[in-house]
Order: structure tokens, then C-alpha cells, then sequence
């Protein structure tokens, strides 16, 4: 934890309203410890802005400790930055150098509707999950927790898949702006799990029908998303995906 | 207005039996005629909402994030509670009920917290039942961890995730019943007044923040499960939009805040290291299971910590805690790591850390073992602060997490406000002074699917609720007086940033109502608050336009409502001449430097009332009863 300091050049996207055009901004961002994650560089910066009265740059964060997902830009052309499985709230300023240019831009893709400057509208990836994401049962009269066993690598590989935060770079990431690893993911983690079979086809079907709707591309097998996902997640979710697709294309035919 | 807790009548074990048999219930078929709002999307907002629309109510869902899945319980990371011993290790629904009574010394409601114990079973049955991919053992059972402050395994997990896991449980039951069209989600609200009619809770009232326009909603009651207020001082574990307006707002409509002084500072955090720090990060205390926490013995020791041989180490917790070692509660681990660094035993650049170190553990069980267990923990630490600590001990602090305190609710989880129901973290109930860990989903979840679907339907069956619609004057008149405040704060155009103010708001409380409070210091940050506040309305500096998505207007109206709530969280803790808990009066403590409570004058719940702009809330307090536990001196020595 021993910190220094750099100074940077930030080319910013600005952009006020869907409608507006948007444009690239130069700011420079000085005195930045290393320690500092990327958001509270851009924290430092709008405090600048704000003290010149210049509207701070808007940008979506939450959690802050890279598991809720709202944050995210594409950095140097990047999702997220350089590093792999990392959010943009967990990239630490100690992987640039001084006197570095950082060019920052929103997630582009034609299901994500710009909202302002860094913000993006990602809500179309709640209407894939709202098409069939879910197991359907109400609350009361569960079983037993323990009266259905689940092997273990089928528990842990159900897991892996789940620990999708939803944050959409796999969709920045991908040259088709491809939802197919963030469906992969749910797909995956519901049909490896005993409870989640009996809907398996019915998801499948609604959830890549409600994709094509939004406007997200198909994959083309360019793996960037598995690349750039913060949570590691495999491009083997998509394989499982397409088999779970055509299984229930097949059973329906 | 006396506060009557609503606690049903008979044995412990058979109220709450007793009382949703007693609870009048809406006939299937009108409950299509009953609009809820639900403010908030985290573990209990997205379950209230969920479940209330799988009964047949219409149910709008407010959040202030871009979608319900971002909700701060996702960052939970080291589990849920339930007494349902798989582990076969002695658990009960009594042994936690009594946990819970202990650990939260004694300043919560019995019959609530047994309530919360004997639900906490149902949870499990339900996550998994929904798809929660819990940790499993060989055999394809659940697998179960013990936590800080338990001596039994009845911590249910998903890795370091639970809580992500549980709220995507619940988030996908609430995109379920949206798809059904019986929950309608409003995303990117941000709730500024509640509405009150014929002294009922009809409507809030909210701010588009795309489109910065105010609108307002009406039903026939409202729920608010909108998280904790730690971010009042500024640095914390919450997540950044983390904030006390709602609650704050329902306050000053007459909606009483209990406890505001019980903040728990959680122990195992990634230390603070620059002044531009945002937030801290929690590490999950499950770390504590085999983690082994240790200072050198000799003040000013700067040695790295492989140079400093086993005899001069200083297991603090292991030795003055000998029966539960390094998983003592969290405000003993906490106030004993400050105790450390106050001595000058601290490590690292600060001096204000302590080590928590797995080389034992390690080398008992193996790297592979740990990684099992912990890997995406240590992955997160490496992460922010350089460092492997597979290698080296990590660097813990505690820091603020969780606040006990909240709205006032009784037993039917309604506020002192007929028909605002509060749940979760932003009411006060359950956990008493001090929270265990793994205690906050299980509450979150206890309330979302469990309680508030019955108590709810109680109060819509037993109440008359004639017809209101938004352009009732009231709303009208919320409109006006959150359009001023805007104005306000965009038209001061003062040098200071909203982000600065609050930072310093936040050194005040953590330095004088923080891990230890005293008559003096509290004194003191009453009169810095004010002033603070003071220098707020004439200082601050928000750019932009009202009109427009507006993050700094967005914090202003935060930090505003923080500087008046501040206030009310150091007055209760000058009016609780006692120690409990989280709360720690230097003037009251035992010999060991441990809590000394006060039951004879303090055995109560205290609950604020508002009275007016810069007045004095007037005090009300809910006495505590145990008929069950008998109150003792909280020990784990």
C-alpha cells in the first residue's frame, strides 16, 4: 500500500441528453495517488469541476466494491479498463502511468440507450430476465431445504454462472453488442439445478426471443465478452445456452 | 401518543402463530383492489414486493438505482442464519432467538426476535426453492459455516456472494411478477416526501432523476425498505446512494426514529489509506473463522509482520476472550482493535490496523483448503490494497456498516404513521444494540416474504380507506416544498462542494459518536453540526439544473437531510447514559473495559419525535420486557 502520485490527461464523453450530441471533453486529472480506485479519480476530477462550476462528469456507481454492477465505461477502448475481472470501481490507478491520456467513453450498444455523458439505460437486460430468468414459486410451503441433493461441481458450476453482476460489458465488449453471455449465465445457472428443469425450455425460448426483440446482436464467437465479464464468467455458458436452445427447438418442433 | 409494540398475548413460542390467526385477512378477490407502495428493491424491499403481488395486489416498486438488482444487500458477502442445525451442533430456534437477545445486549423485543428465529428456517427452504446456489458438501447437502459471535454452524452461504445471490433470488421473483404485470418498477426514483391524508400514509412522493421532473404516486399504504443511514458519516461500507432521506422524510411527517445512536462499526474492513478515500470495504467477518488476529506486544513495532517472531505477537482476542477467541461479536472485536491501535500497537503506514493472518490456517489445512473457502475474499483484497495475503496478514480496521437504529415499527412492522409499513435495516427492530453477522439478510427476508404479506393484509382488512388520488391538495403541497428545497440548494452558489461538507460531517461523528462516545465529546458535535449545517446553506456550490439528471443536486439534498439527522443520532447517544451494544459510553464501562449497561433506567427502546424546523424532538420510549431471557451480563470470555 505505499502510494505516489501521477498526473494524467482525461478525454472525457460528454453528452447532456439522449437526443444531444455528444462530444469528447479534456481534463486534466492531477496529483492522482496510486492507491485510488478509478471512480475516486473521477471523484477528484468533479470535485475540480464543480469547484470551476463546470457540471461534474455524471456517472452510474453504487457499491463500490465491484459486485452490484452499476458501474462501468469503456477505458483506453476497454470495458472496464485493462484489468482482467475487474469493475471500473476496482481498478486501482496503479495500473497507469504518469502522464498518461485515458480516453473514456459510455457503453455503446443499440439496446443500451445513452442517458447523460458516462450513463447508460440497461434495462433492457431486466426485460430478458422478466421473459423467463426466474424459477416460478412462491413464497411459503417450500420443501425442506435438504430434501432435494445437488451434486456439488452441478451446485458449484450453478454458482459460477450466477455470479453475473449484470453490468453490460459483455455487451460493450462484444462487435455484435451481443447479449448471449449474460442470458448464457442465467440460462446456465437455472438448468443446472434441479429446480430450475421443469421451466428449462419454456426460459430458453423466451429469454433469446425477448434478446432479438431488444435489438442485441448474435454471437459470433469473437470472445471479447468472456475477455472483459469482471466475474470471470466462461464462454461455456454460451455453449450450454445453444444446447438448451436447440433441446427445447427440438422438443417444441 | 403512547407507543404501544402491539405484542400478541400468550407463550413466546405461539404469538406469532396466534397473531396471523387473529390477523384479519382480505378476501382473495379484493386484494386486486389494494395499491402498495414499496420503496426500496434490496433483500426486503424486492421480497415485500414480490410476495405482496404473488397474493394479487398491485404493487408499484420504487428504486434509486438503474435496475432492482443493484440494491446494497448484494454486497452482503458471509451469510444468512437459520436454526435449522444440519450441522447437528446444538441449534435451535431458541438458541438463536437467544443469540440474537444476547447479542444485541438486550435492547431488542423478545417476541420479535424469536419471530425473526422461527422464520429464519422458511427462508432457506425458499432461496433454495427459487434457485439459490448455496455452498453443498460432497453429498449434495448445505453446507453451514459458523460467524462472528455464534459457537454453532447456522450460517448458510454462496461463497463470499450470499447476499448477491439472495437479492438476485428476490430480484427474480419481483421480474416474475413484473412480467405478470402485478408489480409495476419504477427505476431511477429517488423518494423525497411521503404523503400523508386524513393522518394516513397515502403517497410518496419522488424525483425522476433522468428527467429531474417530481412525481407522485398514490395507494392505500406504502412500505419503506430503504436500507441503513451509515453513510452519514461519510465513510462507510454502504454503497454510495446509500442515504437517510426517506426514512428521514416519513420522520418529519410523523413517523418516530428509534435508536439513532446504534451504529455498528463493523470489524473487519480494508483500513482507510487517503484523504480522497469514498468507502471502505468490508472484508466478510467470515474470515474471522480462520483468521487468526494479532498486533505485536511492543507499541511503535514497525518490523514487517515475518520479522516479528511468535513470542511477540499479540493474539489480543484469543487471550482475553478464550471461550469464542477471534469470532467475539463485532463491537468487542472492533472496540478491541481500537484499543490496540489507541496503545500505538497498530500496523501498517496509519497505525490504525490490526492483523488478521491465515498462515496457521494454511498450513492446518492447506492453501487450496482456504482458496476453497475464501478465494474471491482474497482476490478482493489483493485487489484494492496490492498485497497477497496468502503471503502476508492482512490489514484489517473496523469500520461503519450496519445501523440498528431506524423507524419505530411495532410488532405488525407499521410506523407510528397508520399505514407505513417499514422493513429491513431502515426500521429498528430485531437487532437491538449490536447486529450479528449474518443476522441482517435473514431480517431483510424475514420481513419481505414473511411478515409484511400477513401484517399487511391486517391493516387493509381492518382499516377504512376511502379513495385518494395524486391531485389530492397534499400532494400538491409536497410538490411545492420539495420544489423550494431544489431551488434552494441550486441557487446558493457558494465554494464548497456537497462532497466536502459531508466528509466533514463525517470526521465529526466518527470522532465523537463513533466506536466510543463520552458526554463531552457528544456535547461537543452537537454544536459543530449545527454550525456545520449552518455554514451548508450558505456554502455549498450544486451546478446544474434541476430539469436535468443531476448527481450533485442528488447528493446536496442527502447531505442535507444528514446534517439535521446527524444531530438526532448524537442527541440519543447523550440521552443513553448507559454502555450497550455498539453504543459505548466511556463514562459507563466494567473494569474489563467492557459494556455497562444500565437496565434499571435504560432498559427501553428510545423513540423521536419530530417537532418542527431547529426544534427539539420530543423523547417517547417503549419499555423493554424480558420474560424469557433473563438479563445478564453479555461475557464471552
Amino acid at each position: 500500500m505505499s502510494a505516489s502520485t501521477i498526473n494524467l490527461t482525461l478525454k472525457v464523453w460528454r453528452q447532456n441528453r439522449t437526443d444531444k450530441k455528444g462530444r469528447f471533453e479534456t481534463y486534466p486529472a492531477n496529483n492522482i495517488s496510486t492507491d485510488m480506485s478509478f471512480l475516486e479519480m473521477l471523484d477528484v476530477v468533479n470535485e475540480e469541476l464543480t469547484q470551476k462550476n463546470i457540471e461534474p462528469i455524471a456517472f452510474d456507481h453504487d457499491c463500490r466494491e465491484g459486485i452490484c454492477g452499476m458501474c462501468g465505461a469503456v477505458v483506453n477502448g476497454r470495458p472496464h479498463g485493462q484489468e482482467a475481472e475487474t469493475t471500473l470501481c476496482q481498478l486501482h490507478m496503479r495500473h497507469f502511468s504518469d502522464g498518461d491520456t485515458i480516453v473514456i467513453e459510455p457503453w455503446r450498444a443499440r439496446a443500451f440507450k445513452q442517458v447523460k455523458d458516462l450513463v447508460v439505460d440497461r434495462s433492457a437486460l431486466d426485460r430478458i430476465i422478466q421473459a423467463g430468468g426466474y424459477i416460478s414459486v412462491n413464497a411459503g410451503g417450500a420443501p425442506d431445504a435438504n430434501t432435494t441433493p445437488i451434486p456439488k461441481d452441478a451446485a458449484d458450476a450453478a454458482f459460477n454462472a450466477a455470479a453475473c453482476i449484470g453490468c453490460g460489458a459483455c455487451v460493450a465488449a462484444c462487435p455484435n453488442a451481443s447479449a448471449m453471455l449474460f442470458i448464457g449465465a442465467k440460462v446456465s445457472h437455472l438448468a443446472l439445478l434441479p429446480q430450475g428443469r421443469p421451466e428449462a425450455a419454456r426460459r430458453v425460448r423466451a429469454m433469446v426471443r425477448k434478446m432479438d426483440e431488444l435489438g442485441f446482436g448474435n454471437c459470433s464467437n469473437e470472445t471479447e465478452c468472456e475477455v472483459e465479464c469482471p466475474k470471470g464468467i466462461s464462454i461455456r455458458e454460451i455453449a450450454r445456452l445453444n444446447r438448451e436452445f436447440m433441446k427445447a427447438e427440438l422438443k417444441s418442433a | 401518543m403512547t407507543l404501544d409494540a402491539k405484542i400478541p398475548g400468550g407463550p413466546l413460542t405461539e404469538k406469532w402463530d396466534r397473531h396471523q390467526f387473529e390477523l384479519k385477512l382480505v378476501n382473495p378477490a379484493n386484494k386486486k383492489k389494494f395499491d402498495i407502495i414499496v420503496v426500496g428493491t434490496g433483500l426486503a424491499g424486492a421480497s415485500a414486493a414480490a410476495t405482496m403481488a404473488e397474493l394479487g395486489y398491485n404493487v408499484k416498486n420504487f428504486c434509486i438505482q438503474d435496475t432492482p438488482r443493484r440494491a446494497h444487500s448484494i454486497a452482503a458477502q458471509g451469510g444468512i442464519n437459520a436454526a435449522k442445525n444440519y450441522a447437528n451442533d446444538g441449534d435451535s430456534v431458541w438458541r438463536l432467538f437467544y443469540d440474537t437477545i444476547k447479542g444485541g445486549d438486550f435492547r431488542s423485543r423478545e417476541a420479535n426476535v424469536y419471530r425473526l428465529a422461527q422464520l429464519s428456517t422458511q427462508i432457506i427452504d425458499h432461496c433454495v426453492a427459487q434457485g439459490i446456489p448455496f455452498a453443498r458438501d460432497y453429498g449434495g447437502l448445505l453446507d453451514n459455516r459458523s460467524f462472528g459471535g455464534a459457537q454453532v454452524s447456522r450460517t448458510f452461504y454462496a461463497k463470499g456472494q450470499t447476499g448477491q445471490q439472495l437479492l438476485l433470488g428476490a430480484y427474480s421473483a419481483l421480474m416474475r411478477q413484473v412480467a405478470k404485470g402485478k408489480v409495476e418498477m419504477f427505476p431511477r426514483r429517488e423518494m423525497l416526501d411521503l404523503v400523508i391524508v386524513d393522518g394516513k400514509a397515502r403517497g410518496i412522493l419522488v424525483r425522476n432523476l433522468i428527467t429531474g421532473k417530481l412525481e407522485t404516486y398514490a395507494a392505500h399504504a406504502v412500505v419503506l425498505a430503504t436500507g441503513g443511514y451509515g453513510n452519514a458519516y461519510f465513510l462507510s461500507t454502504n454503497a454510495m446512494s446509500c442515504n437517510v432521506t426517506a426514512a428521514y422524510r416519513a420522520y418529519k411527517k410523523g413517523a418516530y426514529f428509534a435508536n439513532p445512536c446504534f451504529t455498528q462499526i463493523h470489524p473487519t474492513c480494508i483500513p482507510v489509506h487517503g484523504t480522497y478515500q469514498s468507502k471502505l470495504t468490508l472484508m466478510s467477518e467470515s474470515l474471522r473463522n480462520d483468521g487468526r488476529v494479532w498486533v505485536s506486544r511492543q507499541p511503535g513495532d514497525k518490523r514487517p509482520p515475518n520479522q516479528i517472531p511468535e513470542s511477540e505477537r499479540d493474539y489480543y482476542l484469543e487471550r482475553k476472550y478464550p471461550s469464542f477467541g477471534n469470532l467475539v461479536p463485532r463491537d468487542v472485536a472492533s472496540r478491541n482493535a481500537k484499543e490496540q491501535c489507541d496503545q500505538g500497537k497498530g500496523v501498517g503506514e496509519t497505525g490504525l490496523a490490526v492483523y488478521l493472518d491465515f498462515a496457521d490456517a494454511i498450513k492446518r489445512d492447506g492453501k487450496d483448503v482456504i482458496e476453497a473457502r475464501y478465494g474471491n475474499l482474497f482476490q478482493m483484497y489483493e485487489k484494492i490494497t496490492g498485497e497477497n495475503p496468502y503471503e502476508t496478514p492482512m490489514q484489517i480496521y473496523p469500520a461503519v456498516h450496519y445501523t440498528m437504529g431506524g423507524l419505530w415499527v411495532d410488532y405488525n412492522l407499521m410506523s407510528t404513521i397508520d399505514g407505513l409499513f417499514v422493513l429491513g435495516e431502515a426500521n429498528f427492530s430485531d437487532h437491538g444494540a449490536n447486529r450479528l453477522g449474518a443476522s441482517a439478510l435473514m431480517q431483510g427476508l424475514a420481513d419481505g416474504y414473511f411478515i409484511i404479506p400477513y401484517t399487511i393484509g391486517g391493516y387493509l382488512a381492518g382499516t377504512e380507506l376511502p379513495e385518494v388520488k395524486t391531485d389530492h391538495d397534499a400532494f400538491a403541497k409536497s410538490k411545492t416544498d420539495v420544489t423550494a428545497q431544489a431551488e434552494k440548494l441550486l441557487s446558493i452558489n457558494g465554494h464548497r462542494t456537497v462532497d466536502e461538507i459531508h466528509r466533514e460531517l463525517g470526521m465529526i461523528l466518527w470522532d465523537y459518536c463513533g466506536m466510543s462516545r463520552d458526554m463531552e465529546s457528544l456535547e461537543k458535535a452537537l454544536k459543530m453540526i449545527r454550525e456545520l449545517r449552518a455554514r451548508f446553506w450558505k456554502e455549498v456550490n450544486v451546478p446544474g439544473s434541476s430539469e436535468d439528471l443531476n448527481q450533485s443536486l442528488e447528493k446536496a439534498g442527502r447531505v442535507a437531510d444528514f446534517l439535521e439527522f446527524g444531530e438526532l443520532m448524537v442527541l440519543d447517544a447523550l440521552n443513553r447514559e448507559e454502555s450497550c451494544g455498539c453504543h459505548f459510553n466511556l463514562a459507563c464501562q466494567t473494569e474489563d473495559h467492557e459494556a455497562l449497561r444500565d437496565d434499571e433506567n435504560y432498559c427501553h427502546v428510545n423513540a423521536w419525535e419530530f417537532k418542527g424546523k431547529e426544534q427539539a424532538p420530543a423523547l417517547h420510549t417503549e419499555p423493554l420486557m424480558f420474560e424469557n431471557v433473563e438479563l445478564s451480563q453479555r461475557s464471552y470470555k
